[in-house]
């Protein structure tokens, strides 16, 4: 494991500005803001259902930081909040998919957190784990067979969707035709109830790239500047026709799989207490002050801020209508057509 | 990275244990394989059979860790080139060809391709032709082994490079890892899957290398030597039934014929190439190296070949002789006992 | 039907998670593996505390991969034990479609008889939950074309608990579908101790004489709700519970429609060939001068699933009411 002490990496930036490393702890405190939102419109009775990526926000925030808008392509998996945002989903997109509203995205049809969007190079996807992968590599070998350089595909899954056949197959055929490609592993330790020594004979997951022929490293996943390093350099090396890479990141789930999910029939509030003093959201925020990056006035007006911006965009999304009975019948083939009656 | 096993050593011959007996058991297997194939292609070519397919090139391989399972007590999970492997555990000449003219006595009552064996007696599993589908079968069933806590056994099973690019093969040796069941996995590795070469078929040629990624031992060895194919795939079937988990072993081997009587290998690979890697043909190299180390007389290797081709004739004739199903043997053993099918 | 010492009232949850843990009690031979049905115990809580009882070897959280779910469950079965494999919901069996269709449904055929393949795989389905495009599938029609698979879908807890165990002892690959809004939603009386109902049985769960509805799963209750108000109004129907769609039970069906000489067949699976096709196709074939109207279908609409949005799902589902109308016209043609 490799979880460094964040405060001694207070300095190293690695290349990353002010206004970046604001951006990335902005980011990571939208994350947490809107993920409680879904949870409390969930207890409000107002949504059905809602997912919650805490633990994840430096991970996302960081990883997203070395994402080209409007270069690359992002293949996330459902618990991607923080990514979607940091390559410019806005919070009023975020609340349209909670309350499944017709300006949703999806229109409404798919559960919250599914986001697609063709504008920020966000490919859709199911809640059927690991079948995006595969759509990843088609798009990574899209790019490459039109010889578009400088682009790549980030694409992630947790831990558990590792253990899918299509995952295994997806990172074959990446290596074998070196396709410009990222596989980004948020590795929380948990799938759904399922703890990291029953999915995998052997915790590490980057250790399978050697096996892909692929260069794998595992980083600490808490530290968004790392991350964004770790990632940067996969990402460049994809762009530039190095072929693609595995990296895992380490975190944690702090909260139940979903809304519908009790995780105290699995784990304890011990585990989960000793694991969340590594919050990495506080920890970054103690960071940047330490180092000069912002003070302690500065933290308070941003987080006034993010709450402002996650408000408007609830009350906003909230006025919004659903969408209409006839919708279901639309988009299933290019034009018209004559459901079968 | 895997280990790898030395090449067979001219200079000296490691017999890993082995008596002469069952070194010579070892070449019997190998050519009693090589005629069965031969005999094969020839009744296709004959017309008398639809296809056949082959596995030339997998000799050593085959008959090196058939001798590594034990009869009553382990499970073999083939594929379908393994016609080697299950001779070398008990399936007879008769069998192999009752199976290649789809006769009604055939295991499968003459439902499946040739070369599809299965026999509960000598614990071989019936397979498919879908390529990986019996790999997590293999440890579904080293896990009921487990869980029935019956030390001493294991289930080795087998595949080409080819299926290790399927999820089901990475699905398999996941639970496998997770579990430490008691199975072998055997990559037979003969570069070629029909006409996809190994470098379009994996970026890194060396399936063993993936092991450590799922937490187990990963081996390479020289699959023309079956000598050395039995002493890794011993080792490897005795970790599993002591109960030390899975291994994966890959036997580095070679395709020499086309995949089937339906394919014609001249549209995708060379002459020059096969005829290259003929010289390393395991069946005439291992024939030799027993004559040299003084195992086998010359008149030995003679007199065995004769009896290995007379059995064949034998098999042949009988199971020609015999009846094909009946078309109302299509309708059974769809469901057990009676079955009245929608009409 | 083994004689039953008493009966107790059990929702459709109670009823598979007693008949499991029944199963598991009384043969050793009996494994459950699935993803969360472990330590959490299902994501429905059916399983929940089995392991605590029977162990982690009995039950096994698998990794998130349901093509071995069923492939290791396929093996198990060859050597000697008797899986239960759960895919924890319908919308996941794709991957594991090779296994169930080219391997389980065939093992017994490609051996000729010598390998078996006894083996039941449950799965949660169907919609009405808010459970989007990846949490409310039917799946039947996908599987009820194949020969040498099974395929079971009961509404009511009894039924549920008789034919698990049928289909627990069944000698071949049973796909048990469960629906999952029926699961808290359908109480009803459940018969202690060990029986069975044989797979292929429909089951007529209202009697009438101008109107036959065949139906399986939540439609059952609706359907039923729908005839009781037809029932006020004067008008006869009856309500057929298929409880298996393969085999099927041709001679309830037949003598029912000949009876009522009128066939309305009721799915939440959309109609292009769903079950319903084959029912049609069958009565025309076997009946076609026993009835008095043409035969009609009230199925979902020809999408892929219903929305997750309150309006997509509603526009998907039927009703009561839908399906009164239906009844209506049918018995007035």
């Amino acid at each position: 494991m490799a979880k460094t002490d964040t405060k001694a990496n207070a300095l190293d930036r690695r290349g990353l500005t002010d206004e970046q490393l604001r951006a990335i702890f902005r980011n990571m405190l939208l994350q947490r803001q809107l993920d409680n939102r879904g949870f409390q419109l969930n207890r409000q009775g107002k949504v059905p259902f809602a997912l919650g990526s805490e633990g994840h926000e430096a991970l996302q925030a960081g990883a997203a930081m070395a994402f080209e808008r409007g270069k690359d392509i992002l293949a996330p998996y459902y618990r991607d909040l923080g990514l979607a945002l940091g390559i410019g989903l806005t919070p009023y997109e975020i609340m349209l998919s909670i309350f499944a509203r017709a300006a949703d995205h999806n229109g409404g049809r798919q559960f919250p957190n599914h986001y697609s969007s063709k504008h920020a190079g966000l490919m859709s996807f199911s809640s059927i784990l690991a079948a995006h992968i595969p759509h990843a590599v088609g798009a990574a070998y899209a790019m490459k067979y039109r010889g578009e350089n400088g682009r790549a595909v980030l694409v992630t899954c947790g831990d558990g969707t590792t253990s899918e056949g299509e995952w295994h197959e997806s990172m074959n055929f990446a290596s074998i035709h070196k396709l410009p490609l990222v596989m980004l592993v948020e590795n929380n330790e948990w799938a759904i109830s399922t703890p990291l020594d029953k999915q995998m004979g052997q915790p590490e997951i980057w250790k399978r790239a050697a096996g892909y022929g692929m260069p794998g490293k595992r980083f600490n996943g808490y530290d968004p500047v790392e991350t964004y390093a770790v990632v940067k350099e996969a990402l460049d090396r994809a762009r530039s026709g190095g072929g693609p890479s595995l990296v895992e990141g380490t975190c944690y789930r702090f909260l139940a799989h979903s809304t519908d999910d009790n995780d105290m029939t699995y784990r304890t509030k011990e585990l989960v207490a000793e694991a969340r003093k590594n919050d990495p959201v506080p920890a970054f925020e103690h960071r940047l002050i330490e180092a000069g990056v912002m003070t302690a006035a500065d933290v308070d007006a941003l987080r006034k801020d993010v709450l402002r911006e996650t408000n408007e965009a609830t009350d906003k999304a909230e006025a919004m209508p659903y969408p209409q009975a006839s919708d279901l019948y639309t988009h299933l083939y290019e034009g018209a057509w004559q459901p079968w009656q | 990275m895997a280990s790898k096993s030395k090449p067979a050593a001219k200079a000296r011959f490691e017999r890993h244990g082995l008596t002469d007996e069952q070194l010579v058991e070892i070449l019997r297997i190998m050519l009693m394989h090589r005629t069965l194939e031969g005999r094969g292609f020839q009744l296709n070519r004959q017309g008398k059979i639809p296809f056949a397919s082959a596995g030339e090139g997998h000799e050593g391989v085959q008959a090196g860790a058939a001798m590594a399972f034990q009869r009553g007590r382990d499970i073999l999970v083939p594929y379908y080139r393994d016609l080697g492997l299950d001779l070398g555990v008990g399936l007879t000449p008769y069998e192999v060809l009752l199976s290649l003219f789809a006769r009604k006595a055939d295991h499968s009552g003459g439902r499946q391709f040739p070369h599809h064996y299965a026999s509960k007696r000598l614990g071989i599993h019936t397979i498919s032709s879908v390529l990986a589908t019996q790999i997590p079968h293999a440890v579904g069933a080293a896990y009921a082994l487990k869980v029935r806590g019956e030390r001493g056994r294991a289930v080795l099973v087998t595949f080409g490079e080819g299926s290790t690019s399927e999820g089901e093969w990475h699905e398999g040796m996941n639970f496998a890892a997770v579990h430490k069941l008691p199975v072998v996995f055997l990559c037979e590795n003969n570069e070629w899957a029909i006409s996809t070469p190994a470098d379009k078929q994996m970026a890194n040629p060396n399936v063993a290398d993936r092991a450590v990624g799922y937490g187990m031992p990963g081996v390479i060895v020289n699959g023309f030597d079956p000598v050395a194919v039995y002493a890794v795939v011993n080792e490897a079937m005795e970790r599993a039934r002591s109960g030390g988990g899975p291994t994966l072993v890959e036997a580095k081997c070679y395709r020499f014929l086309a995949h089937t009587t339906d394919d014609d290998d001249r549209t995708y690979r060379s002459r020059e190439e096969v005829e290259r890697r003929r010289r390393d043909d395991p069946v005439p190299n291992f024939e030799r190296l027993l004559v040299e180390r003084g195992v086998l007389t010359p008149e030995g290797a003679e007199s065995l070949k004769k009896a290995v081709l007379a059995e064949a004739n034998a098999a042949t004739d009988r199971a020609e002789a015999m009846p094909y199903p009946a078309p109302a043997d299509l309708y059974t053993h769809v469901y057990a006992g009676d079955h009245a099918p929608w009409r | 039907m083994a004689v039953s010492t008493g009966s107790k009232i059990l929702n459709n949850v109670e009823a598979v998670r007693e008949t499991l843990y029944e199963a598991m009690k009384n043969d050793e031979r009996t494994v459950i593996l699935g993803e969360d049905v472990g330590a959490r115990g299902n994501v429905f809580l059916i399983t929940k505390d089995f392991i605590n009882e029977f162990g982690e070897q009995r039950v096994i959280d698998t990794p998130i991969a349901e093509a071995s779910i069923v492939g290791i469950a396929i093996g198990m079965a060859m050597e000697g034990l008797r899986p239960i494999a759960e895919i924890q919901f319908a919308d996941f069996i794709y991957p594991a479609f090779n296994q169930i269709v080219g391997e389980a449904a065939k093992t017994r055929y490609r051996s000729n008889g010598e390998y078996t393949c006894p083996l039941v795989i449950r799965t949660p389905y169907g919609g009405g939950v808010r459970g989007a495009l990846s949490h409310s599938v039917s799946i039947e029609a996908l599987f009820y074309h194949v020969p040498g698979l099974k395929i079971v879908a009961p509404a009511f807890p009894a039924d549920i608990k008789g034919l698990l165990n049928a289909a627990i002892d069944d000698p071949d690959p049973v796909l048990f579908l469960e629906h999952k809004k029926t699961y808290r939603l359908i109480k009803g009386e459940v018969p202690e101790g060990h029986y069975t109902i044989p797979i292929g049985k429909a089951d007529v769960k209202k009697t009438g004489n101008q109107l036959t509805v065949v139906s399986y799963g939540l439609y059952v209750h609706w359907a039923l709700d729908a005839a009781q108000q037809l029932e006020a109004e004067g008008l006869s129907v009856e309500v057929i519970d298929l409880r298996s769609i393969r085999p099927m039970d041709r001679t309830t069906i037949l003598q029912s429609v000949e009876k009522t000489r009128k066939l309305l067949i009721i799915h939440e699976d959309n109609k292009f060939g769903g079950i319903g096709a084959e029912i049609s196709a069958m009565v025309a074939e076997e009946a076609l001068f026993s009835l008095d109207a043409p035969i009609r279908r009230l199925c979902a609409p020809d999408v892929p699933a219903m929305g997750y949005a309150e309006p997509l799902e509603h526009e998907y589902m039927s009703s009561p009411a839908k399906m009164a109308q239906a009844m209506r016209e049918m018995v007035t043609f």
